[in-house]
């Protein structure tokens, strides 16, 4: 691999090195193949700073290629007993640990496995990882014939591996819409995750950005004052693409809705522009809406820690909404965030009795489907706007966006919001192509890097794990000309950035109000040549060079 | 959640299923009537042997009709040398005079639906 | 060698009925105390397993949502694959449970030339796995010939049906022949593909050889092999009106094919047999996506360390104030 570039750079890894792949299973059973370490592929561990502040375990500096691990003295116990206690309060963890019977479906559904070819990469084989553990410790069978019923002894190796492979799994569901018995590895990741924190096992990449939500409530580390430049920027550049000034309404008591959305929305590029989208579009509604700097996250890495810790930062947004007394919530275009906010949040933080079932005040439509988290998607809300003629659109200000859809991952598998986005787009764009339909809706490919591994140091297995999607991204870009990526989530944007970079050259990523807001004709505006990201919005030959007015 | 109470239904309707053998014996009371076919008074020895003819009789049945069918052979040797001309209707049911006496005893007890009487008839002329 | 081993277990079920039964004419006991034996341990152990998995709460709804969720009401949604309600739930759980729906989503990957990957249409595992099953279940009732009497009308009509072809005597049962291809096909595919013989334990192979030998022996047993059936469903009805009885005339080869059936039903409970009860319970599968209409209840749900509001604003009061956010204490 090449010379000049550091192993989390993608320019150090060749792509017919990547692919390369050799799906044969190693000579040695997956018992007895210990896990390597090479770099590019595991993360740095969780800072010992962010594990004092939030009170976890055993916070200490280490290296996963550290030979001593600085476990606990008593660290099989804990696991042990760790394992005891989540069976006893889960029946998912018992049931998925008991009724595989490794008819092999889910093998070749997980992006990293397919781009891989690591046969612990295979859904089975990762939940085998701990099953056989399980199985020695807890089940009849194992605890006589051991090995010969598929078990084995939690020994330090094994703790490596579940730290390598679970911190390789991006918790996207895909394996358990294919499994016979919906067996879901992210619901067995999730168990083995909370077991290696007992052990001070975790990543920085998601350790840090908990600690930070928990602190200046969003995983950035945005604090209040920060948060408001960064609104008055998007302001300041809406304003250079319109000539209309949005307000910006923080912390703002008696507004009719809270509107959080992840804060990769207010740093990262292209997450940004959809921000401004929210905005612009809330502007032109006159919405009676506020931004909140304390539940400035939609997002929550602490589903990637424990259940615990999932509690302990979404506890911000209800607490919030009670506070500022607004009367419902809206949520923007966020993946894992949708899958707390739906599948957590209310059961977690709830009951939201406090406030009311949310209700357009432009439409009238009442959102009954929320009427008991009493939250709604920023999409659900803009398709009602659009098929009730609100919005004035101008789909051509698109026109030069060759554009497809990539359903994220827990929108699409755990809630089902697949019509939404494809409807509002379809009002917004004139070009609108699906990629093939295995790799799309409840199939849809993860981008890679959710469940906390988008970041640098693992790259070879983002790209690895990025295969899959941009292979049907390419596919789109050759045979119908795409340039555009919509996702709607936030870590989508970022991540698929470098995914399409690689894997399909010229493809850009981007979230759909990016390009509602582009399409939006607002009332006074000026006329309209740049879009959010100062890029003219016509072939360039007709725009005598461009020049970005003052 | 528990949903103890679907479970519990769930886990009796399948054990009241998996059990109903034991259940349908004990309704019927019937497990252990007589079933044994009404032998017949005259002869004491058959075709062949007494387990050959509970084991295979289906068989013996089955060459005789491919043997007199297509073959246009008639005549069967035993085991022990005897001859029989090779027909349900004079050879069997010389002896074993009613159907539902004799055949139909273990056939019905054992579900069985043999294929004889689509086209023989028994002595009564029953199909 | 996991194969192997199982293999050699299985082999060894069988040589100790033949030497219990062939041999020492132990028919007692493989003909009573070890059905018996099976039965309840079978009976308990499903309850035991079915009990305990009951005993853990389902703290959180999380079910794998494959198709439009229910959201407005001009977007249809896909109440089978991702049910609001009850009725869907039925309905999801019944495809999955009598169609295999989620095994017949199934795709198969294939690296195509340079960098594609394509995922094209994967439905061998579906129809083995449906051959199988349905071929079991008509076998299954079909021996209730054995353990009934009167004989129901549905056995009899399925012994016909599945003998329709007529072909030898006694006719040849179709559900026995699709019963021996399915596990032949599904052995082989653990055998064939590299990744699923890496993944294949001891207790995987197991069962499939104690099902192989199951089927063998009772097809030997109604083609080859014969034995006096009316004495076999004797000794059944002996079992079931708890009188047993051991009548003469029952070849040794018979009592292969019970042990083998007593071993299996006793193991079941204890393997991933449990399937079938456990997919009945897989939270994924069986709960309504009304998450956001109907609040779940965890009965743990346990007060966290939280970073309330008021520590928030004392952590950044100033720095708010400067910015002109509103604060609550100033």
């Amino acid at each position: 691999m090449a010379g000049a570039h550091k192993f989390d750079q993608v320019e150090y890894y060749k792509p017919e090195d990547l692919l390369a792949l050799d799906y044969r299973p190693p000579e040695t059973g997956w018992m007895d193949t210990p896990v390597d370490f090479r770099p590019g592929t595991w993360i740095y561990p969780g800072k010992p700073k962010h594990l004092e502040y939030l009170d976890l375990a055993n916070p200490r500096q280490w290296a996963p290629t550290d030979e001593n691990w600085k476990l606990p003295e008593n660290w099989k116990e804990i696991v042990l007993a760790g394992i005891k206690e989540r069976l006893e309060k889960y029946r998912s963890f018992k049931i998925f640990m008991d009724i595989c019977v490794r008819c092999g479906a889910c093998a070749d559904k997980c992006h990293f496995y397919i781009g891989g070819g690591d046969p612990k990469n295979m859904p089975v084989l990762r939940a085998e990882l701990l099953r056989s553990v399980y199985r020695n410790d807890f089940t009849t069978a194992g605890k006589i014939l051991g090995r010969l019923a598929g078990g084995r002894e939690l020994t330090v190796p094994v703790i490596k591996e579940w730290f390598y492979y679970f911190f390789q799994c991006t918790e996207c569901r895909r394996c358990s819409v294919f499994c016979p018995y919906g067996i879901d590895t992210a619901e067995i990741t999730m168990m083995a995750r909370e077991l290696l924190n007992l052990l001070g096992l975790n990543v920085n990449w998601v350790i840090e950005p908990v600690a930070n939500c928990f602190k200046t409530g969003n995983h950035l580390g945005i604090q209040p004052h920060g948060l408001k430049d960064t609104l008055t920027f998007f302001a300041d550049d809406i304003e250079e693409v319109t000539g209309i000034r949005v307000d910006i309404p923080m912390n703002k008591k008696g507004a009719d809705f809270l509107f959080v959305t992840p804060s990769g929305d207010f740093l990262a590029d292209p997450g940004t522009y959809t921000c401004m989208g929210y905005m612009m579009l809330f502007h032109e509604l006159g919405l009676n809406y506020t931004w909140s700097t304390y539940a400035s996250e939609g997002g929550n890495f602490g589903l990637f820690t424990s259940h615990e810790m999932i509690k302990r930062l979404n506890s911000k947004i209800y607490a919030e909404a009670r506070r500022l007394g607004v009367k419902w919530i809206m949520g923007g275009e966020c993946g894992h965030m949708w899958r707390v906010l739906h599948q957590y949040m209310d059961t977690m933080n709830g009951p939201a009795d406090f406030l009311e079932v949310p209700t357009s005040p432009i439409t009238g439509t009442r959102f009954e489907h929320a009427r008991s988290t009493k939250m709604i998607h920023i999409v659900e809300f803009t398709a009602d706007l659009i098929k009730h003629g609100k919005l004035k659109l101008d789909p051509s200000q698109n026109d030069l966006l060759k554009v497809t859809f990539h359903d994220s991952c827990n929108p699409a598998r755990a809630m089902g919001i697949l019509e939404e986005p494809r409807y509002v787009l379809r009002n917004v764009c004139n070009h609108f192509n699906e990629m093939p339909e295995n790799t799309i809706r409840e199939k849809t490919f993860c981008c890679g890097g959710g469940a906390g591994l988008g970041t640098d140091e693992n790259m070879e297995m983002r790209l690895r794990g990025g295969l899959p999607r941009g292979n049907a991204v390419r596919h789109v870009q050759q045979r119908h000309g795409v340039n555009r990526l919509t996702a709607m989530c936030a870590i989508d944007r970022a991540t698929l950035t470098t995914v399409c970079d690689y894997w399909a050259p010229g493809v850009k990523v981007a979230g759909i109000h990016e390009l509602v807001a582009n399409a939006l004709v607002m009332k006074g505006q000026k006329e309209r040549t740049i879009n959010l990201r100062l890029e003219p919005i016509n072939e360039v030959e007709e725009q005598p060079i461009c020049e970005v007015e003052e | 959640m528990y949903d103890t109470g679907k479970i519990m239904t769930g886990l009796a309707a399948v054990l009241v299923m998996l059990t109903l053998p034991f259940w349908y014996s004990a309704a019927t009371g019937k497990a252990v009537e007589k079933h044994d076919p009404v032998l017949p008074k005259t002869e004491k020895k058959c075709v062949e042997s007494r387990q050959y003819m509970r084991d295979s009789h289906m068989d013996l049945l089955n060459r005789w009709r491919d043997a007199v069918v297509r073959e246009d052979r008639h005549t069967y040797v035993s085991q022990d040398g005897t001859r029989y001309e090779m027909s349900l209707t004079n050879t069997c049911m010389k002896c074993h005079v009613e159907r539902a006496q004799f055949c139909d005893k273990c056939h019905t007890y054992m579900g069985e639906s043999p294929f004889c009487w689509d086209c023989h008839l028994d002595r009564k002329g029953v199909l | 060698m996991n194969a192997f081993l199982s293999l050699v277990a299985v082999l060894a079920v069988m040589l100790a009925a033949y030497v219990g039964t062939g041999v020492l004419d132990a028919k007692f006991l493989f003909g009573t105390v070890l059905p018996y034996a099976a039965i309840a341990t079978f009976l308990i152990g499903f309850i035991y397993r079915i009990v305990d998995w009951a005993k853990s709460p389902v703290p959180f709804r999380i079910p794998t949502t494959c198709g439009q969720q229910k959201s407005l009401e001009w977007i249809k949604s896909d109440r089978l694959d991702n049910p609001h309600d009850t009725i869907g739930v039925i309905g999801r759980m019944a495809l999955e449970v009598l169609c295999f729906r989620s095994l017949f989503r199934d795709t198969k990957m294939e690296r195509h030339e340079e960098a594609t990957v394509v995922y094209g249409p994967g439905l061998w595992l579906w129809i083995g796995a449906l051959a199988f099953h349905y071929s079991f279940l008509v076998v299954f009732v079909r021996h209730l010939r054995f353990f009934t009497e009167p004989v129901p009308y549905v056995a009899v009509l399925l012994q016909r049906v599945d003998g329709f072809f007529q072909v030898g005597v006694p006719p040849v049962m179709a559900s026995n022949l699709f019963l021996l291809a399915a596990l032949a096909f599904l052995f082989a595919r653990r055998l064939w593909s590299p990744q699923l013989r890496y993944i294949s334990l001891a207790s995987d192979y197991f069962p499939l050889f104690l099902l192989i030998g199951i089927a063998g022996t009772g097809v030997l047993l109604r083609h080859f092999v014969r034995t006096d059936i009316v004495n076999v469903k004797e000794m059944a009805m002996g079992l079931v009106s708890f009188k047993p009885a051991i009548p003469k005339g029952v070849h040794w080869f018979f009592f292969l094919h019970l042990t083998l059936v007593a071993t299996l039903i006793a193991y079941f409970p204890f393997s991933k047999l449990m399937h079938a009860g456990g997919v009945f319970l897989s939270p994924t599968r069986n709960l309504a996506n009304n998450n956001r209409m109907v609040r779940h209840v965890n009965p743990w749900n346990a007060p966290v360390k939280v970073h309330t509001y008021e520590e928030y604003e004392d952590d950044f009061r100033d720095k708010m104030k400067a910015a002109g956010l509103p604060v609550e204490k100033e």
